[in-house]
């Protein structure tokens, strides 16, 4: 049935031309038949009429059963909206162009969600079970990472999971040369690719026994664009050796394409066996640690088992760890993570930023969808006749305003596929505003899979009837007895359809006035951010990496590199202080963390205190200009040979010292006991934001050798670039020096997050600020080419132009104004949300009000003024006679 | 005011139809709609134009079909047949209207 007629949608003039042939045929027989009874021929044909009855009626009767009317419907909806769109194209391109903004834009942020937040990880499979594992300390705030054992204990106990994943970022220097060439890579258990069902193109993944025993097993699964730009995509790689940080590993397998890893931010290039740890972390050998604490690992969980239920046996688990070992675990526990609040990647700290575009996006599609309402409504005006005249001839309401929508959605699916385009265009969009960081590009690439086609069509579709409705009701609504009359003429402003018109406009107001508070708190606590001094003197202050380790440098080779360098940047004009540290401030590595315990200090029961700490080299402080309080620095005699020595912050010392002064007293760390020698001034160590923290400094001497370079001179970072590659190679020709940067850039790269959010708030507010003008413009301008009978008739009655420009502008800002007050108190709600971005700054900051509200009164000031001009300029003598 | 000619029943042209073809063979429009008439004696009245959207409907059920063809009178028209799920129909539906037209006589036969 429901094929024949769909075969009749497509053979209907075949159809028509069979039914007439047969009625035809029928007729001509029964005239036949009634010659033969002997009647006259014209009687015959009469008589043949006669008993068929209406030939059109039955053939009107078959089309009907022969038509499949929803669909049938819509096609000619279909065919007449796309004939009404081209007939006025300017309106039609605006239109789609408005609508491809807001749901292009609400696409790729949710490219964007589902790539970095919510699937991270394509080529992974189950990735929805897998969770991120972190450590918790009750003693502090935040989160650590874990250690070895622990990681192995919990997989012993736990019932629930499929399997723990274990990863660790690291990175080495691949060739050298003029500049080194950093690449990522990572540490994992040796069941990291079976897990994760990731399984090479070439060779094999690590084999179970791979991450057992020190420095056991050097071989290493290479990614796939690693193995097509550095090796060519040679089909016999498998087997080769390639340096990894100054160890020959034998390359065995090459990872599908697709796969970067499961850190997010960053493509791997290479992975490591867990038992090759040592190599790639110059603070120790950690596997049999229990207090090393450096794993970022993940879980599965078994199909079926919730979050909570894995989360009680994991920490179950973790109370059992306490209990056997106080030593390391007293106050620990383990905390699973969904992947997109992962601590310990660029998930958590994209949060934020994506939440805040998300929001955006609605606000902008909110916007959009008023503006391309007021212009349905504008142009509904113009067709008043057409629908008018459909009505009379007796086309149901129903119909016209299905007819009204289905031309809503040709203009938003049009707009839908330019948008998925746009999204397609920007789905790296992020990694470009976000800066390089380490020496490598990040990346953060949007995922545009079903999810997102299916959230661009429901977008697609809700501003369909957000945009479309009210018009189209407002349209089919048409009284056919005034419409038939004149046009009624009202004043400046009134009539239902003007208060529409009003009301969309206001709301175009209010959302635009949200959008430019947050950009301007957002803009406020940027400049807060940048604002704050980091403790330590920028000017003049620039920072590279040595990496020797990676080249494969023992100890005491490094240090003696290091002195040489060191001496011989000293030598250079201009330059006046270098030093050495494992990790400079502000870098994206982690610094090492200790418990700790001082003489005197007795930590609560159940608390472990742990402090992080740096190993720096001679002169650091004083090169970084970060004041000493009280005591020395570390100088060159603080070697091996020398006594243990500390130098620990202001904040500590207020902390565990308590007011006494530490000088001379003990701390003891990692089992070693330092004697505290000087008092620095606290300064920032991560991102300029953080409170001040207890912190501490050991000699590199004393401990592991590191690659983080300061130099202080006088010098740009491109001469003292040069400089640096030509001292490096006078002392070894096969080294190469990393990415050399001013502080102040490696202080500003911290706050790219921040900068984002300004940048995106910005922009978009600054957009909706111009649609929110163009729609009152739109509505003012309407308002007065429809009044020009009411602006003449004041006109003659003695109104001046100052009195009629008074009265248009009046009413422009009286709308403003209603908008600026629900915008605002929507804007007082919502800025709540943005409160974790905000960086001293209060959320109802009346600084970023007042500049939105000037902002806002400057803008639709401009959008009145051009209406309230032409009313100026009504003829009052042809205004009255028309 | 009784009637000679009954109306046709709704519902009931597409049952003589179907028995049409079924005792008749292929026919066409025509031929049914003389068929009826005929075997009915002429007390039905029935405007033959309403045979087609019928014929329209059923063929639509997959009832019957049609094909093109050539009259006795060497004239081109539309044949129909009955389809073998048509068969079937034509035996359902004559023996709804057996029990129906048997109630409606008990009921007639009480009063």
């Amino acid at each position: 049935m429901f094929i024949h007629r769909l075969v009749g949608l497509f053979r209907r003039r075949h159809l028509e031309d069979d039914l007439d042939a047969e009625l035809r045929s029928h007729l001509e027989m029964a005239r036949e038949a009634n010659l033969r009874r002997g009647m006259a021929a014209e009687d015959a044909r009469r008589e043949a009429l006669r008993a068929f009855g209406g030939v059109e009626q039955v053939k009107e009767t078959c089309r009907d059963q022969r038509r499949l009317p929803p669909i049938d419907t819509v096609l000619q909806d279909l065919r007449f909206g796309f004939r009404i769109l081209r007939r006025s194209p300017g309106f039609s391109l605006l239109a789609v162009l408005c609508l491809t903004l807001g749901i292009g834009s609400t696409a790729a942020v949710s490219s964007w969600i589902e790539g970095i937040l919510l699937r991270p990880f394509p080529a992974v499979a189950h990735q929805d079970r897998l969770m991120a594992v972190a450590g918790t300390n009750r003693a502090e705030p935040g989160f650590s990472d874990v250690s070895w054992p622990d990681f192995a204990d919990l997989q012993k106990g736990c019932r629930l999971f499929d399997s723990f994943i274990v990863d660790r970022i690291t990175g080495t220097t691949l060739s050298t040369g003029e500049r080194a060439e950093r690449a990522a890579g990572s540490i994992v258990s040796a069941n990291y690719f079976e897990a994760l069902r990731v399984h090479p193109i070439l060779g094999r993944g690590f084999e179970p026994a791979e991450d057992l025993g020190r420095n056991a097993h050097p071989v290493t699964v290479i990614s796939y664009q690693m193995w097509k730009e550095r090796f060519h995509s040679d089909p016999g790689i498998v087997g080769r050796t390639q340096m990894l940080n100054g160890m020959p590993h034998t390359i065995i397998g090459v990872a599908p394409p697709g796969f970067y890893g499961t850190f997010v931010g960053w493509a791997m290039q290479f992975w490591v066996p867990a038992s090759m740890q040592e190599t790639f972390d110059p603070t120790g050998y950690k596997l049999e640690d229990r207090g090393a604490r450096w794993i970022e690992g993940f879980a599965r969980l078994k199909a079926g088992v919730t979050p909570e239920q894995a989360q009680a046996e994991i920490s179950a688990a973790a109370k059992r760890l306490e209990a056997d070992y106080p030593a390391t675990n007293r106050g620990r526990g383990i905390k699973l993570f969904p992947l997109w609040q992962a601590p310990f990647n660029n998930a958590g700290t994209l949060l934020p930023t994506l939440r805040i575009a998300l929001l955006v996006v609605v606000f902008v599609l909110l916007i959009v969808c008023a503006n391309v309402s007021n212009l349905l409504l504008v142009r509904a005006l113009g067709r008043r006749h057409e629908m008018t005249v459909r009505l009379a001839v007796g086309a149901g309401r129903g119909r016209l305003l299905r007819q009204l929508l289905t031309e809503g959605l040709i203009l938003s699916a049009m707009a839908a596929a330019g948008g998925l385009v746009v999204a397609y265009w920007c789905r790296d969009l992020l990694v470009l505003l976000l800066p390089m960081r380490g020496g490598l590009t990040m990346h953060l690439p949007g995922e545009i899979d079903w999810r997102v086609l299916a959230a661009s069509t429901g977008a697609c579709l809700i501003s369909t009837l957000l945009f479309g409705l009210v018009p189209a009701i407002q349209t089919s609504k048409i009284d056919l007895a005034s419409a038939l009359k004149a046009e009624s003429r009202g004043v400046v402003g009134g009539g239902r359809r003007a208060l529409v018109r009003s009301s969309l406009v206001l709301l175009q107001v209010s959302l635009s006035f949200v959008l430019l508070v947050g950009a301007g708190l957002l803009l406020q606590s940027l400049r807060g951010v940048q604002n704050t001094s980091p403790g330590f003197s920028t000017p003049g202050l620039l920072t590279s990496s040595v990496d020797l380790v990676a080249a494969g440098y023992d100890a005491q080779r490094a240090r003696n590199l290091q002195d040489e360098l060191v001496d011989r940047l000293q030598a250079l004009g201009g330059v006046e202080s270098v030093a050495f540290a494992r990790i400079m401030p502000f870098s994206y590595r982690s610094y090492s963390s200790a418990p700790i315990a001082v003489d005197g200090y007795e930590p609560p029961p159940d608390e472990q205190p742990s402090v992080d700490y740096d190993e720096v080299g001679p002169a650091y402080l004083a090169t970084m200009g970060i004041p000493l309080v009280s005591g020395r620095e570390f100088t060159r005699a603080d070697d091996a040979a020398a006594p243990l020595v500390a130098v620990v912050n202001e904040a500590m010392a207020a902390q565990y010292w308590r007011g006494k002064d530490p000088l001379g007293s003990r701390l003891q760390a990692k089992g070693r006991r330092m004697q505290v020698v000087g008092v620095a001034k606290a300064s920032k160590y991560r991102n300029l934001t953080e409170p001040p923290k207890p912190f501490f400094y050991v000699p590199m001497r004393q401990s592991a050798a590191g690659q983080g370079l300061a130099i202080r001179a006088s010098q740009g970072p491109e001469a003292m670039a040069k400089a640096l590659v030509r001292e490096l190679h006078a002392l070894d020709a096969n080294l190469a020096p990393g990415e050399l940067i001013t502080m102040q850039e490696q202080v500003d790269r911290t706050t790219a997050v921040q900068r984002v959010a300004v940048k995106m708030l910005g922009l978009f507010g600054g957009l909706a600020l111009l649609l929110a003008a163009i729609g009152l413009y739109g509505v003012m301008s309407y308002a007065v080419s429809q009044s020009t009978r009411e602006l003449g008739l004041r006109m003659a009655l003695g109104a001046g132009a100052s009195d009629l420009l008074r009265l248009v502008m009046s009413h422009g800002l009286a709308l403003t104004a209603g908008g600026v007050v629900v915008g605002g108190a929507a804007a007082l709600g919502l800025t709540r949300l943005i409160g974790d971005l905000l960086y001293k700054v209060s959320p109802r900051d009346p600084l970023a009000f007042g500049t939105a509200l000037v902002a806002m009164t400057i803008a639709a000031a401009a959008a009145c003024l051009l209406p309230a001009w032409r009313a100026t300029r009504t003829d009052p003598v042809r205004a009255l006679r028309d | 005011m009784p009637s000679s000619r009954a109306e046709v029943l709704q519902g009931t042209l597409d049952l003589l139809v179907l028995k049409t073809l079924d005792s008749m063979g292929p026919m066409h429009g025509f031929g049914i709609a003389a068929r009826i008439q005929q075997v009915s004696e002429d007390l039905l009245r029935l405007n033959q134009g309403t045979l087609y959207p019928a014929l329209l409907r059923l063929e639509q059920r997959g009832w019957i079909a049609s094909r093109w063809g050539v009259s006795k009178n060497n004239r081109r028209a539309k044949y129909y047949s009955l389809t073998r799920t048509g068969h079937r129909q034509l035996e359902e539906e004559a023996e709804g209207w057996d029990r129906m037209s048997a109630v409606i006589n008990r009921v007639l036969g009480t009063s």
